[in-house]
């Protein structure tokens, strides 16, 4: 098995073993692979991308093509353990609706999201006058599917407006683990684990 | 490719018992051709049913006795491809109703005519019976899976739903849980070109000589646009003449597509009972998942263990995605593990039966679980 992206490491390790996790914006699916094959973990996947779909259902996942801002409605409340959404949160229509829809399929939800507010975007904000274009944010404004950039303090204020807990809380920079402290401006990667 | 020769086998099973059918009545004395391909493993647990669609038959992956042509599934069904009858035994087995062996209207009652329209009308459900006395007569109690195209996905289904401890996984793709109004206005089309033939005479035309050819042409004419995508249609043949420079002014197939559609139907013929098209296409009309099981698809899912996997094609305007969406989202909601996909093929509604590798890859990768 090739290794885990860091993000979704963090989630591998930290899910319940033999939980129902239904992951939001699965890709290929490793993730999932990962929780069934090491975690006895009942997983199902909901994906945008046939080819990626394609994928999924090639190593036996059970995954539905579908829209995370709008396919969520079809599960029913409390179906899953945990909900993840990774790396998808920022490419969404309504993040504070696919937040709330989250928690309401999973009992817990994780959620990871690049960083906007890491130093090197803002330095390149500051000195470039430009949009970044960084290792986790390849891809230039005009064409990114990241329609809703967001920093850790964004995130922590909507969690907080939204009276929601965080139960746990990772920062990645590079492809290592970072302490809390600054994370708002250290951390390229943010994982976030949140319960009602 | 695999280049090992496929291991087929021919079969007739006589039922033994009456057939009960959802009509009410039930049926004496039921034939049920079938062929196989690969060997059944010691447990008996490497079954794959393949069910067809409305004018498929049981030579899947072998030559058509009549025609002489290659199997329907030759790209899907053999050694090493996707369908593998090195690791799974094979079973197709003609519907009932059909006329390729299975007893349908052109078979003999117990007075030793043909049945005509004498024939009970039949369902889904009823074909899936006699699919199911097969597996008892063979000993197989569980399938490894059930896989369908079109209305095949519909036996498929209803196997899943009635029989839900016969089949571990179930593959359903480009078909429904039931018929819409277009799908049944268009299969009207076809029953009104068959019936309005003269030598149609009510059914009774078996031994008269020609049957309602001319009917059965038109019905398979209408039926096989509805079989293409718009796009697909006019990449093959746009509005190029047929072997003509210009228009004739007259009513002769001047265009590719005139032609193309006339030999479909004709050709149609030689291999087809006019009675049976009216039989098969009535059963997929009266086909509703939902309305067998209180209306609620969910519900008819209920008492299943088995993975589903449900895929549709884009240009697909028979049976479009939505069809298979709601599918999926009934099976989410009775908690089976599900998979869906819409795969991208310019091929329209026949996309199942072409090359669409994307296909070939979700096909192998559920059955290989």
């Amino acid at each position: 098995m090739s290794a885990l992206r860091p993000d979704l490491a963090v989630i591998a390790a930290n899910v319940a073993p033999r939980s129902r996790v239904l992951d939001v914006g699965c890709g290929d699916g490793a993730l999932m692979a990962a929780l069934r094959d090491t975690r006895a973990v009942d997983a199902r996947g909901l994906e945008l991308d046939p080819l990626n779909v394609a994928e999924c259902v090639a190593r036996g996942l059970s995954v539905i093509q579908g829209d995370a801002d709008t396919d969520l409605g079809y599960y029913t409340d409390g179906g899953f353990d945990y909900a993840i959404l990774s790396q998808t949160l920022q490419t969404t229509k309504r993040p504070d609706l696919v937040l709330d829809e989250l928690l309401r399929v999973g009992r817990k939800a994780f959620v990871s999201f690049p960083n906007f507010a890491h130093w090197r975007v803002r330095a390149s904000l500051l000195w470039h006058g430009r949009m970044p274009v960084t290792r986790l944010l390849p891809v230039a404004w005009y064409e990114t599917p990241n329609i809703h950039h967001v920093t850790v303090r964004d995130f922590r204020e909507l969690v907080a407006a939204k009276g929601l807990t965080v139960e746990g809380a990772w920062f990645l920079s590079g492809d290592k683990r970072i302490s809390d402290a600054a994370a708002n401006w250290r951390a390229e990667h943010a994982v976030f684990l949140l319960s009602r | 490719m695999a280049t090992a020769a496929i291991q087929t086998s021919s079969h007739v099973l006589e039922l033994a018992h009456p057939l009960p059918l959802d009509g009410g009545q039930s049926l004496d004395g039921v034939r049920i051709s079938y062929e196989t391909y690969g060997q059944l493993n010691a447990d008996k647990s490497n079954a794959v049913l393949i069910c067809h669609a409305l004018t498929g038959d049981q030579h899947v992956a072998s030559p058509h006795p009549i025609t002489g042509k290659p199997g329907w599934w030759i790209r899907m069904v053999g050694p090493g491809l996707p369908i593998d009858t090195d690791r799974f035994f094979v079973i197709c087995a003609n519907v009932l109703g059909s006329c390729m062996g299975s007893t349908g209207p052109a078979s003999m009652a117990a007075d030793g005519q043909p049945y005509g329209m004498r024939f009970p009308v039949i369902t889904i459900r009823d074909m899936v019976r006699g699919h199911v006395a097969l597996l008892d007569a063979l000993g197989i109690a569980t399938l490894h899976a059930v896989v369908g195209g079109s209305m095949g996905g519909m036996q498929a289904l209803s196997l899943a739903a009635n029989w839900p401890q016969r089949a571990r996984a179930v593959l359903v793709i480009a078909s429904t849980a039931r018929h819409s109004a277009q799908n049944i206005a268009f299969h009207e089309v076809g029953r009104q070109a068959i019936m309005a033939d003269p030598k149609w005479q009510g059914g009774d035309y078996y031994g008269a000589g020609k049957g309602p050819e001319a009917g059965l042409a038109v019905a398979r004419m209408a039926a096989h646009i509805t079989y293409l995508s718009e796009e697909g249609m006019h990449e093959k043949f746009g509005r190029r003449l047929q072997n003509r420079t210009a228009k004739t002014f007259g009513f002769d197939a001047d265009f590719q597509i005139e032609s193309y559609l006339r030999h479909q139907g004709l050709s149609f013929t030689d291999r087809f009972d006019a009675n049976s098209y009216l039989y098969i296409t009535r059963a997929m009309d009266y086909f509703d998942l939902a309305e067998e099981h209180g209306g609620r698809l969910a519900d008819a899912f209920a008492g299943s263990d088995a993975r589903f996997c449900l895929v549709s094609f884009d240009t697909d305007w028979l049976y479009p995605t939505s069809e298979s969406r709601t599918i999926a989202h009934a099976l989410n909601a009775a908690g089976a593990p599900v998979s869906f996909v819409e795969l991208s093929a310019p091929f329209g509604h026949d996309s199942f039966l072409l090359d669409v590798p994307a296909l070939d890859r979700v096909i192998a990768g559920f059955l290989g679980q």
